[in-house]
């Protein structure tokens, strides 16, 4: 009987560890070891997959070097008739005048030498010029972004105090987020998709704004807004301000941002502080722009543009824009993890809140439960004895799936449980299979303990078969399910599993015990 | 206790050719009622768009809610009831799948407060953008096609026993396959043809097992998808994995009677097939509807108790269940006697 004990053994240890796997889910201090993971369809919560707009990181970039140029021949007095960034990104110029144009390819040469020349054509004089970045470079900013973007958003989400948050990047520029238990799910939004680019730029004020809002835009500035809403009347007001495109200080150069409240108007406003070099800026900007006035652009919207008094050193700057405390404190989160390279769209929402996710726990459970226990009954009735064997098997199952998915970390969603619901039903099959095979092999003579023998023997194959193609499907699934139809896949493969273990060693174990170690000469089936 | 006395013997064979015509009707109505609704009812999984999924306080009426979508402007929008009477849960759809940045949903609970004067809690948004829509689409068309790729491979080797003709067919699948994607043809297609090519290698490599169940596959699921469509319920990536289960359970019991009818024919290679078949079915008659009997308990129990969301994820599973059992006696068997009759003609 060196076997059986040999067979004893093993399925006391796989129950042991099943059991060991589950304690934790059952009574946490027990060990520590994770829970079963809940789905966000069973916890309540938000799943976000986002795109990051890696062509407006390109795009800036460019932008940033066309302002160098322009720059450069401000500098060396170049004349140009024109420089613009056209087609997102690509910069064309146009300079006329021999001596201009050779000058000019000599600054290419030497200051950008990284630009590629899309296409160059001289006419009566006037050279026109396309330059964009090289493939590779602008592969890399896009690859950067994204990189840089799913950092500053797992901190913004830190910061905003998720529990067990998951934030994964999916391809080339999406992001995964699962945010569990989330409950305000549109502040959660605005944070995370928010670019928070702050800038500070002059206002242009030797031109018209009036002019240049029919159209007639000075080169070099744009025409920016600050929106806001009336509290009471709940109008919301635009107002258009001329600003300069060049950005004299971005939040890059940050090193704290917090909430303050205004003693005068009794209203939250966002403190930032600047780093060494950043303060010296500051200073050395706002000493050189003495009664002009200086823009505070976050997101292409403008904030506030005080006049400046003064040379202001110490680097700190306030924002003002009458927030709310939660608005306040979000903003001073965005500029604490720092901008987004690159605004980002949200591709896919799903929000699952609480309630409906206990109840979806609770119904799964009922009807586990039922179909369950109308299984059970029904195999001790047809089955009697034997049954009742199966119903064990049937029961270790349903152990062995939790532990398993206790033990390998998976999620349990709402299909998940579906999963199990129909393991159950289907995990009686091997049983039913075995029982009949025996039952059969009972009727043409042979005696219980060759009647179990031949029964297993001939059905194990079959069994084998037939969860096998269940296994395939299951197995697909999981590799092309997402989230909860993954689960799903979760559960299906591991009841497809455990069910031909307990059909197959446990059953067969508690048979060859009563037939062998009991001597029974009748069988119950 | 016993349902089929070990002695039962029905002739199912000879009731091959009613069950072929049903069959028949069966997958003629499907295929029409999906080519009189241009296709399967796409999901916002598929189609991509927003679903709200709202609970109100008091009963509302319909008109009531209607009214209040009306007011902010959602594009095309439906409404519809959900889950039971009493739970007062409504299902607001829309086409658009851009505004949930936008305080979407506050602007709807705020809207449909005013115009039926309940308190509303929004239990489940779900939105999902063309791009994503169309990913997901791929991905599901992806997995059915590789789930019936393995299987094929698995069943014309395991079958057969000949796991080399196996590897030519997985060979001939795969060739073909890659041969269609060079030209770029859309996925649809592609698990059609290479279902067209299965068949047709079954047919000449003389894979008559093979053949029975992949026939019986490709009737289950044809069948619910077109029962689906007649209910004008909608395609979602639960409905998806309930079909691959489908595929599995489907096999599953083909295998079974297709293992008996081996064992027989060694058993009683005097008799003609059509006894052959009939035993093997009637043998494996009561193990086939104990075990649909078990797993029709637990689906129904699922569908009746298992709440909204995964209402039409049961729904499915009891239409493969149902026409899964089906077609292992009537479907897969009379597949291995036509293939005699060719046999004899040839």
């Amino acid at each position: 009987m060196k076997n059986l004990s040999w067979r004893v053994v093993s399925v006391i240890v796989v129950i042991i560890v099943a059991v060991v796997y589950i304690l934790p889910t059952i009574n946490p201090s027990l060990w520590p070891h994770k829970k079963i993971n809940l789905g966000l369809d069973l916890q309540g919560g938000m799943h976000l997959a986002l795109e990051v707009d890696t062509e407006k990181a390109v795009e800036s970039t460019v932008e940033r070097i066309s302002q160098e140029i322009r720059g450069f021949l401000k500098k060396e007095h170049i004349r140009h008739i024109s420089l613009n960034r056209i087609d997102g990104s690509r910069i064309s110029v146009e300079l006329q005048g021999q001596e201009n144009i050779d000058k000019f390819e000599k600054l290419l040469d030497n200051e950008f030498k990284n630009l590629r020349i899309l296409s160059r054509s001289t006419h009566n004089e006037i050279l026109t010029m396309m330059l964009d970045l090289p493939d590779k470079e602008s592969g890399q900013i896009k690859k950067l972004a994204t990189e840089q973007a799913l950092e500053t958003i797992r901190n913004r989400i830190d910061q905003f105090g998720v529990s067990e948050p998951d934030i994964r990047l999916q391809g080339e520029k999406r992001i995964l987020i699962q945010l569990p238990g989330i409950k305000d799910t549109k502040r959660a939004k605005d944070l995370i998709g928010r670019t928070a680019l702050l800038e500070f730029k002059l206002v242009d004020e030797t031109h018209d704004l009036n002019s240049a809002l029919q159209g007639n835009v000075p080169p070099g500035s744009e025409v920016l807004y600050s929106i806001k809403e009336d509290p009471e009347t709940r109008r919301v007001i635009k107002t258009p301000y001329l600003i300069k495109k060049r950005t004299l200080l971005t939040g890059a150069q940050l090193t704290d941002a917090k909430v303050q409240i205004d003693s005068q108007y009794n209203e939250p406003y966002v403190s930032i502080n600047f780093d060494k070099k950043g303060g010296r800026d500051f200073g050395r900007i706002t000493g050189a722009n003495v009664k002009k006035r200086l823009a505070i652009v976050l997101d292409k919207k403008v904030y506030s543009a005080p006049v400046i008094q003064e040379k202001i050193t110490g680097g700190q700057a306030r924002i003002t824009g009458h927030f709310t405390t939660e608005e306040a404190s979000d903003l001073a989160i965005a500029l604490r993890a720092g901008a987004l390279p690159a605004p980002v769209n949200i591709l896919e929402e799903r929000t699952v809140g609480p309630s409906l996710g206990t109840d979806s726990i609770r119904k799964g459970l009922i009807s586990t439960c039922v179909g369950g226990i109308l299984v059970i009954l029904f195999m001790i009735v047809y089955y009697r004895g034997s049954g009742l064997i199966a119903d064990v098997a049937l029961i270790l199952n349903i152990i062995l799936i939790a532990g398993g998915l206790a033990g390998f970390q998976a999620t349990l969603t709402l299909p998940g449980i579906a999963g199990i619901i129909l393991t159950i039903g289907m995990a009686v099959d091997a049983n039913v299979l075995i029982f009949e095979r025996i039952r059969e092999e009972l009727r043409i003579g042979k005696t219980p303990r060759a009647a179990v023998d031949s029964g297993f023997d001939r059905a194990s194959l079959t069994i084998l078969d037939a969860n096998v193609t269940t296994l395939i499907a299951a197995l697909v699934l999981f590799q092309f399910g997402t989230g909860p139809v993954k689960g799903f896949a979760v559960t299906l493969s591991l009841g497809v599993l455990s069910s031909l273990f307990t059909a197959l060693i446990l059953s067969r174990l508690i048979f060859d015990y009563f037939l062998i170690k009991l001597k029974s000469k009748s069988l119950s089936i | 206790m016993q349902f089929i006395k070990p002695d039962i013997n029905i002739n199912f064979v000879s009731k091959r050719k009613i069950a072929f015509f049903i069959s028949m009707v069966m997958i003629l109505v499907s295929i029409a009622s999906l080519f009189i609704h241009k296709g399967p009812r796409y999901g916002i999984d598929f189609a991509g768009g927003t679903l709200i999924q709202v609970k109100f306080s008091a009963p509302a009426s319909l008109n009531n809610i209607k009214s209040g979508l009306a007011a902010i402007d959602l594009g095309k929008s439906s409404v519809q009831q959900f889950g039971d009477q009493g739970d007062n849960e409504y299902l607001i759809r829309t086409d658009r799948s851009i505004m949930t940045s936008q305080g979407f949903s506050t602007k709807v609970q705020e809207a449909l407060e005013t115009s039926t004067g309940n308190k509303i809690d929004i239990r489940r948004v779900e939105m999902v953008g063309p791009q994503v829509g169309k990913d997901l689409r791929e991905k599901a068309l992806f997995a059915m096609f590789y789930a019936l790729l393995f299987i094929t491979i698995y069943i014309s080797g395991r079958f057969e026993l000949k796991w080399v003709l196996s590897g030519v067919m997985a060979g001939a699948l795969m060739g073909a396959v890659y041969l269609l994607s060079v030209f770029n043809v859309s996925v649809p297609y592609l698990i059609l043809a290479a279902l067209i090519v299965t068949l047709v290698l079954f047919w000449f490599l003389e894979l008559k097992y093979a053949m029975g169940a992949i026939v019986a596959l490709i009737h289950d699921v044809t069948i619910t998808v077109g029962i689906f469509s007649i209910f004008g319920k909608e395609f979602t990536l639960p409905i998806i994995a309930a079909l691959l289960t489908i595929i599995g359970y489907s096999l599953n019991d083909t295998i079974i009677v297709f293992d008996r009818i081996r064992e027989n024919s060694r058993k009683y290679h005097k008799n003609p097939l059509e006894f052959i078949i009939n035993r093997s079915v009637n043998e494996t008659l009561s193990r086939t509807i104990l075990t649909s009997l078990t797993t029709l308990v637990v689906v129904v129990s699922l569908f009746v108790l298992g709440g909204g969301i995964i209402h039409d994820f049961a729904f499915a599973m009891i239409i493969g269940v149902v026409t899964g059992t089906y077609s292992s006696v009537y479907v897969a068997s009379p597949i291995l006697l036509a293939w005699q009759s060719r046999g004899r003609k040839k």
